[in-house]
This record gives structure tokens, sequence and C-alpha cells, in this order.
């Protein structure tokens, strides 16, 4: 460790202003009718929070001090053409069938393409600024409405300065079969600040796969905080897949929410492999009587990342079901945290929560944190949960070896077989082999 | 004509001693038998010739088709021809049966050639389904992750199942019996002999005669204190299977 001066803080409203911040003005905020009023929510919201520190349980892992704040303008409109262009393999469709619609986000504009036939049936995907234009009622519906942009200091400058995003909304009891796509497409040295919005109808299914993405551009800073507000109404079923491979010099922050009504289903996938520091927060609010979520998390670190996720399942129902896995491999000097929790609220009988994270550490120098917790305000639930991590043993290694498999083979297939029960989880064979592709490039080198 | 000779092997595990100067000779065609009181090294030997990094040969050699393999690691000792089946196999989550069998396959081809494909999907169900069928194995099996939950007759077949399909030239059967039924001995001895030819070596290392009922040993060692001591015809096994180990005691320690 480095010798660093002590510097004595008096902790008062005063001091925190002078703390370390971004050096955003209100001014660059983007004018729009639609948002207006949440944005300046947000503003206010953002002046008000300083940067966490480690002082903040949520935040005890996750050190932000050599976050070089002052590293990340805002790209200007069309600023993508000076960038280099969104990788062609991030285009192909990942959930089963041709997309339905897709959208790519880039630094400065964004293209749109949706079916016509879902179009007819009143469907919603488009990207931010086309909605604050075309949709602002729902709009200024939607936002804020899951993630309050109190929440935290990344909450704030999103909510506030947020340049892109998708709006996708499904109209009552439609069934939409195409899986839709998107990719928020960050390289450069600039801020990217996102904002999804998610409103599925009673009745209404939808599969969605969103990816965030950079190449990895060394020697540069990249900062991405996002916000994904979620509402699966009444009966409505959605499969969110949600998949990070930001370039290794990318600080990437992001608060989520889902909130799930009444016999509505949520099946969220998350997979990760990229930035160099991750602190992502994910919130499942089963809202509804007979409501489930379930969670299903890939991380792969190496080098030097750090990836931080905070979930917490919610029980505010009766009769509502959660089931929870992440599962991390990690290599070189890397790290993990995972922070889970399950809390059932008064009243919310009858729930069935289940959280687990399993890890598997594939060097010394690498660290995983695993810390589950229970919060239950109910008398007659069922929540159970484990954490574990693991390293590779030499007996399987030997046992493969034995039947002719080199070492970094033998090592790939137990890595494989360690991470086969997030894959029996994901509907999408897509996705399983983009998970697959992850772990044979990460473990190649 | 030798498949694989051992000589003056000496092995030990954390700085102990276990196998002590073992010298033993399999041509092609010959099943023999290592047999012996717990604890006299016959497992020690079988893992220090399959190569395992905690078994430490301090000195001799073993010479497998043409040359010393002590050097190999032993993913490279498998592709040569070399093959255990484990007392032990261990468990490996999330692998089926067919993902780590086609693995080896594969690992064998590329190993030949390194642009090589890999076996073709069919092929290799064809391959599988008939092998399994050999040992009586229920087809589902090849989807259940390997060694995983399976009961101590599983775990030999799945053995003598990784045996049939890599095809091996030396088979060492470390105490492959242990944990079968009669039924279950029966179907795995019948596979080993079906897989048996005049191109190739079986050793059998068992505590037990009873499995030398079902396969057939051309000649059988003793083993104790890291060394054969005594060796013999068939005869032999029956022989311990009568009066146990203590004659061959007193003779080996008298001659200390």
């Amino acid at each position: 460790m480095e010798e660093k001066p002590k510097v004595v803080v008096t902790r008062t409203r005063r001091a925190d202003s002078a703390a370390k911040d971004f050096p955003y003005t209100q001014a660059q905020i983007r004018p729009g009718e639609a948002l207006q009023a949440y944005r300046a929510r947000a503003w206010a919201a953002y002046q008000k929070h300083s940067l966490p520190d480690t002082s903040l349980e949520a935040w005890r892992r996750t050190d932000l001090r050599s976050l070089p704040v002052d590293a990340f303008p805002l790209p200007l409109p069309e600023a993508y053409h000076d960038l280099p262009s969104v990788q062609e393999d991030l285009l192909l469709p990942l959930a089963d069938g041709q997309h339905g619609g897709q959208i790519i986000l880039r630094p400065g504009g964004a293209s749109v393409e949706l079916s016509q036939e879902l179009a007819a049936q009143g469907v919603i995907f488009t990207d931010l600024l086309t909605a604050e234009r075309e949709h602002p009622a729902l709009l200024a519906k939607l936002a804020g409405k899951t993630v309050n942009p109190e929440e935290g200091k990344f909450a704030a400058l999103a909510a506030a300065f947020a340049q892109n995003g998708i709006l996708l909304y499904i109209p009552k009891n439609v069934q939409v079969q195409a899986p839709l796509h998107s990719i928020l497409w960050g390289p450069g040295g600039y801020a990217h600040f996102s904002h999804l919005l998610i409103l599925v109808e009673e009745g209404a299914s939808v599969t969605y796969v969103h990816e965030a993405a950079s190449p990895d551009e060394p020697g540069i800073n990249t900062l991405h905080a996002g916000i994904v507000e979620i509402q699966v109404m009444q009966g409505a079923n959605l499969r969110f897949v949600e998949l990070q491979s930001w370039g290794k010099h990318a600080w990437n922050f992001s608060h989520e929410r889902a909130r799930v009504e009444r016999d509505a289903q949520l099946d969220w996938i998350f997979g990760a492999i990229g930035s160099r520091l991750t602190k992502n927060f994910s919130e499942l609010d089963l809202a509804g009587q007979g409501a489930q979520g379930r969670m299903s998390g890939f991380y792969f670190t190496d080098g030097n990342q750090h990836l931080d996720h905070d979930t917490q399942q919610n029980h505010l129902a009766p009769h509502t079901s959660s089931d929870l896995l992440f599962k991390g491999a990690l290599k070189g000097k890397s790290r993990s945290v995972w922070q889970g929790m399950i809390y059932v609220a008064p009243g919310a009988q009858k729930t069935d929560g289940y959280q687990a994270n399993r890890n598997l550490v594939l060097d010394d120098r690498a660290r995983a944190d695993s810390i589950p917790g229970l919060e239950i305000l109910a008398d007659d639930v069922r929540c159970t949960h484990g954490a574990t991590v693991g390293k590779l043993e030499e007996e399987p290694l030997f046992y493969l070896k034995s039947r002719g498999i080199p070492q970094d083979e033998a090592e790939k297939l137990v890595v494989e077989g360690f991470f086969d029960p997030i894959f029996q989880r994901i509907p999408f064979e897509g996705v399983r082999e983009r998970f697959q592709n992850y772990i044979a490039d990460k473990m190649s080198h | 004509m030798s498949i694989l000779e051992i000589k003056n092997l000496h092995v030990g595990i954390d700085g102990k001693e276990i196998v002590k100067g073992l010298n033993l000779t399999i041509n092609s065609g010959e099943v023999h038998a290592i047999m012996g009181p717990n604890g006299t090294g016959k497992s020690t030997l079988s893992y220090a010739l399959m190569g395992h990094p905690s078994y430490e040969v301090t000195e001799g050699e073993v010479w497998f088709k043409g040359q010393n393999i002590l050097d190999l690691e032993p993913d490279e000792r498998s592709r040569l021809g070399m093959f255990l089946a484990f007392q032990y196999p261990v468990a490996i989550p999330g692998v089926t049966v067919a993902n780590f069998l086609r693995s080896a396959i594969n690992a064998r081809r590329r190993a030949e050639n390194p642009e090589d494909k890999g076996v073709s999907i069919p092929e290799f169900r064809k391959m599988l389904k008939e092998k399994m069928s050999m040992l009586k194995m229920d087809p589902a099996f090849a989807g259940r992750y390997l060694n995983d939950g399976f009961s101590g007759g599983e775990k030999k077949r799945a053995e003598i199942l990784q045996m049939a399909v890599l095809q091996p030239s030396i088979a060492i059967l470390d105490e492959t019996d242990s944990g079968l039924d009669i039924d279950a001995l029966r179907i795995v001895s019948e596979g080993v002999n079906t897989l048996m030819n005049e191109e190739m070596g079986v050793l059998v290392i068992t505590h037990y005669q009873r499995l030398l009922n079902y396969i057939k040993p051309h000649f059988v060692h003793v083993m104790m204190g890291g060394r054969i001591v005594e060796s013999g015809g068939p005869d032999l096994a029956l022989q311990l299977e009568e009066h146990g180990y203590d004659w061959v005691r007193e003779k080996y320690e008298a001659a200390e």
C-alpha cells in the first residue's frame, strides 16, 4: 500500500460540498418539457449528496477515492462519428428468434428499429430523446416511479443528466414474441448517463435484452451512471437480460428496481464481465400477491477489476416468491462483492424467498466477498440463503487430465461446470453461448 | 512385446516413501493382478503411474511405448494410451458425462492435429450409445453430471465406460470391484473382457480375489511394504484367498 498523508476533515454540511465532486453544472442539464420537474428534483438531490465513501454500509467494500471526477466530459451531439463504432457481434440476436426491434444508443445519437407489426399493436420501443418528444406524458408518469433520484449520488446524476435511454411500453394483453434488443455503446473518455424505463401492462409479455458495452481503451477514463426502472403489471411477464461488457477503463454505476404486481412474473438475468469498477444496485419489489421474481447473475472478473453487486428482494405482499442465484469466477487481482438482502414486510405471509451466491476464485490474489442477509417481519414464510467462496481443486483437474484433457482445458471445463446452474436458468441459447464465450475469453489469458 | 516396464520405482508422498523399489513388466495381451493387504502402496503405485502431482517419484523409470513417461503430464500419459480406473472417482459438478467424454476425445484429436474440428455430434452420439449399451447403462446417464451423486456401482461403470471410449493400450483398474454388487461386478468385468485385446495390457489392483473370478489374470503379484514380494500364476490368487497374506508376510519378513 502507498503511504498517503492523513487528512482530517470535520464533517459538516459545508465540508461535504468542499469534498471531491464531479464538475457538472445545472446548465448542462438537457432542456425538455417532459422530464423538467423530474430533472429539477434530481439536480437538487445531486447537489445534496456527496460522493459516497466507505463509511456508508453499501459502499464499505467499494472505494471511490481513485475515481477521477474531472475526467468525464459530457459527449456533444453526434460525438460518435469520431469514436470507435459499435462491435458487429453485439448486434446479433441473443434471445431466440430475430429481433422485433433494435436500438443502438451512441454518444450523442441513437438509431431505432421496430417492426411495423409491433408498432401497430401499440408497442413503444424507442430512445429517450424521441420519447421525450413523442411520449412526454408516459415518460413523465414513469420517471422516478421505481427508482428515486434521491437514493444516491449516482441515481441523481443519471436522472439529471441522462443523454440516452430507452422507453419500452407493452400495451395490455399484447404478447410480443420476437425479442427486443438494445445496446448502449459507450466509447471514448466521456460520461455516459442512461435511463431505461420499462412498463409491461396487464397481461402482456415480452423478452428484452439490453447490453452496455465499450471497447477497451487503455489510458482513458469512461464513466457510466444508469437508472433502470421496471414495472410489470398484473399478470404480465417480462424476461429481461442485462449484459455489461464495459471496457476495462470504465467506471460503472447503476440503480435498478423492478416492481412486480399481482400474479406477474419477472425473469431477470445479469451478465457482467466488464468495467474497471462497477457498483450496481438491483432491487426486486414483489408488490402484488402472487408476484414472482427470479434473478440470475453471471460475473467473471480478471486483472484489477472490481465488481460490486448489491441485490435486494423485497416481499411486500403475501404469496410472493423470489429466487436469486448469482455465480462468479475471479482471476488475477480482481475482486467481487455480492451483498444480498431478502426483506419480508409485515403481513407478507406465505412468501418463499431464496438467495445464493457462489464464487470460484481462480487466483490466490483475487478475492470474493459474499454477504447474504435476511430481514423477515412476517411469521409464516420460507426464506433460505447460501453463500460460498471456493477455489479450483486439484483432484477434479487431475481426474480430467488423466483422461487426456490438457490443464487449461480441464480448468475451463470445471469453470463451465461451475456456471452450469446459471446456464440452466437461462432460457436463451444465444445468451448461454455469449456466457460461454465470456468464459473462454477470460480463461484464455 | 512389453507395453509397460516399471524399473526400481520409488514413490513418496509428503516426504514419506510408500513404494520402495518396484519392478514389473507387462507384455501385450497380458492381464496382471497386484494383490496385497491395505496400506502396502497399491493405490500409490496407480496414482504415480498416472502422474498425480502429490505423489513424488524419487527413483526409477517407467517405460511405456518406448519412452520413460515420468516427465510427462497426466494428460500426455493418457493420450499416449494409459488409463487409470479410479478407486474413488471424483465428482465434476456441472459437467455432463457426454460433454466430458467429448472433450476427452477432442483433446486426443487436437493433440494429433491442432486444426481438428472435433468429433461430430451424430458420430459421437452413436459411439457413446454403443458403448453404453455394452455396459447396460441407461442412455439418460450421459446427461448426468460426471460422478455427481452416482452410486458406487454407477461410478465404477462410468470408469469402464471411459475406458471403452478412450481405448487405452494399458488399463490400470484400481479396486474396481469395491462397492459393486455381484450383477454390477459381472457387467463391469464383461466390459473389461470385451475391451481386452492382443495389443493391450491390463493391471488389476485388488484387495480381494473376487474380481479375478471374472477378469482372469495371467500373472498374480503380491505387494507388501512397497514392493512385489511374490509372483505367480492365477493359482496364487486362490492360495491367498484360502490362506490369507500371513504366509507371504512371514516369508517376506524372514527374507528381510
